[in-house]
């Protein structure tokens, strides 16, 4: 299996039923495909859906059906759509039970730095400020390093998302939680060590004596 | 209301006006009426939207033509023209929170001066913003922000002008009809009155200045 379902497997035993969450592009929309069999989650498009369902059959796309990239979607039965500000208002709201979004850097601290690389790339934040600001619970999908630099650091050098921390990060090599606002680790992949995540990470990380294989 | 023809609608809109357009990556996006705005080279436009679509969809159209002179939005991410106008210099863009963005507009339509919002305190997107502390918590203080106009797509509008929309499509379209100084609705279907239901409306009639005729 590649990092990113790695990454995305691991995160699906976060969600429980019932659960409103909010994916973002790129690894987090992978993690749909890892629900357990028979558990029901509702899934919200920013755009204003809760309900977003698979990509439709072919010739059955509707124009006015789709996720917060313009792509086609399917809504499930029990679905709903809404204006962007009661999106927003989920979102702000505390009706968010998680949001699960990709990064460009995390620091010690839990901070989140993803929507730009000034004079790079400059996006827009979309809907990114809201939702760390927002959700009950903020879960960061990313791969450990990119191109060999770890992208957990000491500090954010790119702008951050949101001064609130997340509250988990899972990386193809561990999951690392904050408490008390220190990057601690809670569990590995199966075949990888403490020693081994230290190694290529920039970030001061909280290493305990006992730390569990990565549940999957 | 006043029914009016899709020329004339565009012809009320002079240079240089601010106009608030509905859509989500082009989706929502009263298309007819932004090729309108191509045709007869409305120019040094401000367009307040979420995104500016991808290049030559929705709002993607206007950038391509280089009719913007300012764009207020949350995203362009996947449109390398608006992006390459920004960095230019040719383009003014603002970006906004997308939560932040639909409720300044919000305020504006209600009648407020503003809110409060958590979102973007301690990050670059407080620039300039006053921080208000309440009940112990830190927000910013974002501006009401309206329009001279805005263009609303709905997926059905009755003779009276009332508007119901459909799916994704809705997004920013009802709260954008609220905060135009001048609204004109456009819709895939114009039906009857009565055949929207009164609570399937979404936005009421009286709040809708033109609606635009079928070709």
């Amino acid at each position: 299996m590649d990092a990113q379902n790695i990454i995305a497997r691991r995160i699906a035993q976060e969600l429980s039923p019932g659960m409103l969450v909010n994916l973002g592009i790129g690894i987090p929309t992978l993690v749909a495909n890892f629900l357990p069999k028979g558990m029901h989650v509702f899934f919200q498009s920013e755009n204003g859906l809760i309900g977003t369902g698979p990509i439709p059959e072919e010739g059955m796309a509707h124009p006015a059906l789709t996720d917060a990239g313009g792509h086609p979607v399917a809504a499930l039965p029990g679905a709903s759509t809404f204006d962007s500000a009661m999106s927003f208002g989920l979102i702000r709201g505390g009706h968010l039970d998680l949001t699960v979004l990709g990064g460009l850097q995390v620091d010690q601290t839990g901070r989140l730095a993803n929507w730009m690389i000034p004079n790079k790339m400059v996006p827009g934040m979309g809907g990114a400020m809201d939702l760390v600001s927002g959700a009950k619970r903020v879960i960061v999908a990313m791969q450990h390093t990119a191109k060999g630099v770890s992208k957990l650091v000491k500090n954010c050098t790119l702008p951050v998302t949101s001064v609130r921390p997340i509250d988990l990060l899972v990386t193809e090599l561990a999951v690392i939680g904050f408490p008390n606002a220190r990057a601690t680790l809670i569990e590995t992949a199966p075949g990888i060590s403490a020693a081994q995540v230290l190694a290529v990470t920039d970030a001061e990380l909280v290493a305990p004596t006992h730390i569990p294989e990565m549940r999957q | 209301m006043k029914t009016i023809s899709l020329e004339q609608a565009v012809g009320l809109i002079p240079d240089g006006a601010s106009l608030m357009i509905g859509g989500f990556m082009g989706v929502g996006t009263p298309e007819r009426i932004v090729d309108e705005i191509v045709r007869q080279r409305k120019k040094d436009l401000t367009v307040i939207a979420n995104d500016t679509a991808v290049p030559g969809v929705g709002i993607g159209k206007l950038v391509r033509a280089k009719l913007l002179r300012s764009a207020v939005v949350s995203h362009i991410g996947l449109n390398a023209e608006t992006q390459k106008q920004m960095m230019s210099g040719e383009l003014d863009v603002q970006l906004v929170p997308q939560g932040t963005l639909i409720e300044r507009i919000r305020a504006a339509g209600f009648g407020l001066g503003g809110i409060l919002t958590p979102t973007g305190v301690g990050t670059i997107a407080e620039r300039d913003k006053r921080h208000v502390e309440l009940n112990g918590k830190t927000y910013l203080l974002e501006p009401a922000l309206a329009a001279d106009f805005a263009l609303v797509h709905a997926f059905l509008a009755d003779y009276l002008g009332n508007l119901s929309y459909a799916l994704t499509a809705r997004n920013f379209n009802p709260i954008i009809a609220m905060a135009g100084a001048k609204v004109i609705g456009d819709a895939d279907n114009i039906v009857p009155i009565g055949v929207i239901a009164p609570d399937h409306v979404m936005t009421p009639a009286p709040v809708v200045d033109y609606l635009v005729m079928n070709a």
